[in-house]
């Protein structure tokens, strides 16, 4: 509580009238988001303490084997699938759309994409564009179920999505078993057939960061203009900010669920492509990554949805979490690397909040003081 | 007009008394030498332009703004208000214009709500009640306990909140605009209301630009212009235009006068259109109605009759049977989208719910709904640079109060949202313009301002529906007034020839069918 306080006095000294409403967001959200890094720090360090541990081991270890050359651009190959998922994640929150979905969503386009991959026989750069195309279809097709449940039968899409996942994995284990598995003698590690030369994605440096990474900087980047410079994304904003409004202005609700709704689970599909196409090069129970529908939703919170923040929050993540192995040797549990991340979300989440509603009332005192007394600066 | 306490006291005896006070934000001064002294059982009208200084004095003096200097003396004893709740502690309170009342919850529960009579846990509902008939009686008015809130009427809802802040043990009250949402039945009532509760010893400060009422309904006035008290006076000795001349250094606008005449062509034509709400309920009867070039039509009636459900379903919000052209272009079944291209310009009935994103800056507000237009698009992108400008543009012509157009839409008072929207539906020329209470809650500048703009429209060709709650606004501006009661066009007058008193009685159907 004291910390939230100090803040607030420390906004109204960081920000002054004559900045942009927009450069004062930008500052405050910045700084707020590190403000609120640190905080997560001190408390997992009186966790630690609690427990025995001494916390600054426990950091110097992450920065030490974190910043290695080595560690950081695993920590790229880290963070790569979770920009997708948290960009997939962020195209539905501007359209306050909760597609909790996005881990059934991509588990279901990696399965198809890597069968429909092992079907065909192409060049290189098109074999993989065929491969990734095939992945975005397949995660707007699973996806669609769910926006059309919302659109034309106002099922809210946190329950559809949430259910959704479970078919997929129901679905996805039938079509694996019944109809794409791939039968090797003594394999237990069961996958989709091995993809050719052909379907797969390089290295950039060897076993240590692959061409997805940059993907989904291409991805993000085109986020941000559809997002921030379409008109497309004008009306998907302006829904979300006030439905109401927007459908008087002729900006069709059911429309934009369903757009939004089929961009988010293609974004969804690539989730898994960096394994598909650069790691495992099929799709398997148990060699395809699962989980990193649900981090993307924390990514995104901890990002803001903005494009800039997902890239961010993914990265910070993602050196967190290629240094959990380290830990271990240092003799912390690797564990307190997840309650970190959660930490750092929930002290990102409660100081944004509280940052940006103080914003709002300077912001609101401060254009009606300017006007008040005749226009100053 | 003191009236309970010892009156021999003369000036020391005040229920509030501002002296001096200044209000800063970072960098600017919102009020300044700010003087108010309000005598206790009075009805105190504050009165102002939008941007005046009201709203940051009430804040200041509900304890939401603590003043750099000056100084707060409430019933003689000098306070230092640093929250609402000192502000409550101290018998002040305050009833917003924007009703926060749970829909959900029964009168009962949204009163007590935050302030719960009971102990360990438990909430003594019979002892809230007892209260509260207590309370209704000082108002001398009866409303049910168990009632849920969604089944009341703004006039009601508003009393809710005069009761929430009364069980508080408030004796002092602060009125946010309070007839800005109501209709005039409720206002009477509502003056009724608050002079029951002066009468039982309770003080009154009441905030509004609306001068009739304020000259009917207060026994102090105080005008404030530019963040500082200009004038303290009564009711008594000044009038309608001597106000408004202190409120803005200029005479009363009126919504009259005409130099040019109805054209020929019709320009929106409505033929047999209903609509039915969610329950099935034929809210909208029927209706038929033409609006030439260079015409106004007025529709009058009390709130609910249908205006709402009309104008949606003009703007094909709502779903309608019945033939909607604009121009001769049939729109019945049109989306809203097309019926914007086709020309038709709507100002909602709710600007801040219907018609503005309030987080977001001026400039995407002014741009919603118009993305489409070609000088915004550059292919798939916008144009934000002539988006931009042509906000600059809107702020500019209908004089928008504002610091620029990257502004968020929430900082900008009432009326300069309103000019905003305003702006927005008449900047792109259109053929047909549906006005729902342009000038509802805004002050006389701002009205004379969006009353300008909509006859210069008007005599540039524009066909206008106009729906409004104040029927001067009606009568003056309208060529013909329809009214509307229970859905059904019950009446079409000539405005030349009816005075308000005898439009609000065909408003009640108590009258049907045509005065000329």
């Amino acid at each position: 509580m004291s910390q939230t306080r100090t803040r607030i006095t420390l906004l109204d000294r960081v920000l002054t009238p004559s900045q942009s409403p927009r450069t004062q967001t930008m500052i405050a959200t910045v700084g707020g988001s590190l403000f609120a890094v640190v905080l997560a720090l001190a408390i997992c360090a009186v966790m630690l303490a609690i427990t025995g541990k001494n916390a600054l081991d426990a950091y110097s270890t992450i920065i030490e084997t974190g910043t290695d050359t080595n560690k950081l651009l695993e920590t790229l190959r880290r963070a790569t699938p979770l920009i997708f998922s948290a960009t997939a994640v962020a195209v539905g929150f501007k359209m306050n759309l909760f597609n909790i979905g996005v881990e059934g969503q991509y588990l279901f386009a990696a399965l198809i994409a890597a069968e429909a991959g092992s079907w065909v026989g192409l060049p290189a750069p098109l074999h993989v564009s065929y491969i990734l195309i095939v992945a975005m279809i397949a995660g707007a097709a699973w996806a669609s179920i769910a926006a059309l449940l919302k659109a034309y039968k106002g099922i809210h899409e946190v329950i559809s999505t949430i259910m959704l996942n479970y078919i997929a994995l129901a679905v996805i284990q039938w079509l694996f078993e019944s109809f794409f598995r791939e039968e090797i003698e003594g394999n237990l590690n069961v996958k989709t057939s091995i993809l050719p030369d052909s379907a797969r994605i390089p290295d950039i440096v060897d076993g240590r960061l692959n061409g997805m990474f940059l993907v989904a900087l291409l991805v993000v980047a085109v986020f941000w203009v559809l997002v921030y410079r379409s008109r497309f994304g004008f009306r998907l904003r302006a829904s979300g900010h006030n439905a109401a409004a927007a459908s008087t202005a002729g900006i069709s609700a059911r429309h934009m669920i369903i757009i939004s709704m089929l961009i988010s689970g293609a974004i969804a599909g690539l989730v898994a492509m960096q394994s598909v196409l650069g790691e495992a090069f099929a799709y398997g129970p148990s060699a395809t990554p699962i989980q990193y529908g649900f981090a993307g939703i924390t990514v995104a919170l901890l990002g803001r949805n903005h494009p800039i923040g997902i890239v961010i929050a993914a990265i910070l993540f993602g050196f967190l979490d290629s240094t959990s192995a380290a830990l271990q040797l240092a003799d912390v549990p690797n564990s307190i690397v997840k309650v970190m991340q959660a930490i750092i979300v929930l002290t990102v989440v409660i100081v944004n909040e509280a940052t940006i509603r103080r914003l709002n009332v300077r912001t609101a005192e401060q254009a009606r003081a300017k006007l008040e007394t005749g226009g100053a600066s | 007009m003191s009236t309970a306490n010892d009156a021999a006291n003369g000036a020391e005896n005040l229920a509030v008394q501002l002296d001096n006070i200044e209000k800063r934000f970072p960098g600017v001064i919102a009020n300044h030498d700010v003087n108010l002294r309000v005598h206790p059982g009075t009805i105190h009208a504050i009165v102002g332009e939008n941007g005046a200084g009201k709203s940051t004095l009430m804040k200041v003096l509900y304890g939401m703004h603590e003043p750099e200097a000056g100084t707060i003396t409430i019933n003689g004893e000098r306070q230092v208000l640093r929250s609402p709740g000192d502000a409550i502690a101290a018998g002040i309170g305050m009833v917003h214009q924007h009703f926060m009342l749970a829909d959900n919850f029964t009168v009962l529960e949204n009163i007590i709500l935050g302030s719960e009579p009971g102990h360990r846990g438990v909430i003594d509902f019979a002892a809230a009640r007892v209260r509260l008939q207590t309370i209704m009686a000082s108002l001398n008015t009866d409303l049910d306990l168990d009632a849920p809130v969604s089944d009341l009427g703004v006039g009601e809802r508003q009393r809710v909140e005069i009761m929430k802040v009364l069980f508080r043990g408030a004796r002092i009250l602060i009125l946010d605009e309070p007839t800005a949402v109501l209709v005039p039945e409720e206002v009477d009532e509502l003056f009724a209301t608050l002079r029951h509760l002066v009468n039982d010893g309770a003080t009154v400060i009441f905030i509004s630009h609306k001068l009739d009422e304020v000259l009917q309904v207060s026994d102090e006035i105080t005008v404030m212009r530019q963040g500082t008290t200009v004038a303290q006076t009564l009711p008594g000795e000044i009038d309608r235009s001597g106000l408004a001349e202190l409120m803005v250094g200029s005479e009363l606008p009126s919504p009259e006068g005409r130099t040019t005449t109805v054209g020929d062509t019709v320009r929106l034509r409505v033929r047999e259109l209903s609509v039915h709400n969610q329950e099935g309920r034929e809210v909208v009867s029927g209706a038929n109605l033409e609006v030439r070039s260079r015409e106004i039509v007025g529709i009058a009636g009390v709130e609910g009759n249908g205006q709402y459900e009309l104008c949606t379903a003009l703007m094909g919000l709502q779903t309608a049977r019945g033939v909607v052209e604009v121009d001769g272009v049939d729109l019945s079944d049109a989306p809203t989208r097309r019926r914007h291209q086709a020309g038709m310009a709507y100002i909602p009935f709710d600007r801040q719910r219907e018609g503005l994103m309030l987080n977001s800056s001026l400039w995407e507000n002014t741009l919603l709904g118009r993305d489409d237009e070609p000088r915004f698009r550059q292919g798939p992108l916008i144009n934000q640079a002539e988006a931009k400008a042509s906000s600059r543009e809107i702020i500019e012509r209908f004089r928008v109060k504002t610091p620029d157009e990257t502004t968020p839409a929430f900082a900008l008072s009432g009326g300069n949202q309103q000019k905003l929207v305003v702006g927005r539906a008449l900047v792109s020329d259109p053929a047909v313009l549906i006005a729902a209470h342009p000038t509802r809650g805004i002050d006389v500048g701002a009205q004379a301002a969006v009353w300008d703009e909509i006859r210069g429209a008007r005599d540039s060709g524009l066909a206008v529906l106009l729906i409004s709650a104040d029927l001067e606004e009606l009568i003056g501006l309208s060529d013909t007034i329809a009214v509307m009661f229970d859905g059904k066009i019950t009446a079409r007058l000539d405005p030349d020839r009816i005075s308000p008193a005898e439009l609000g009685s065909y408003m009640t159907g108590a009258y049907q069918g045509v005065n000329s």
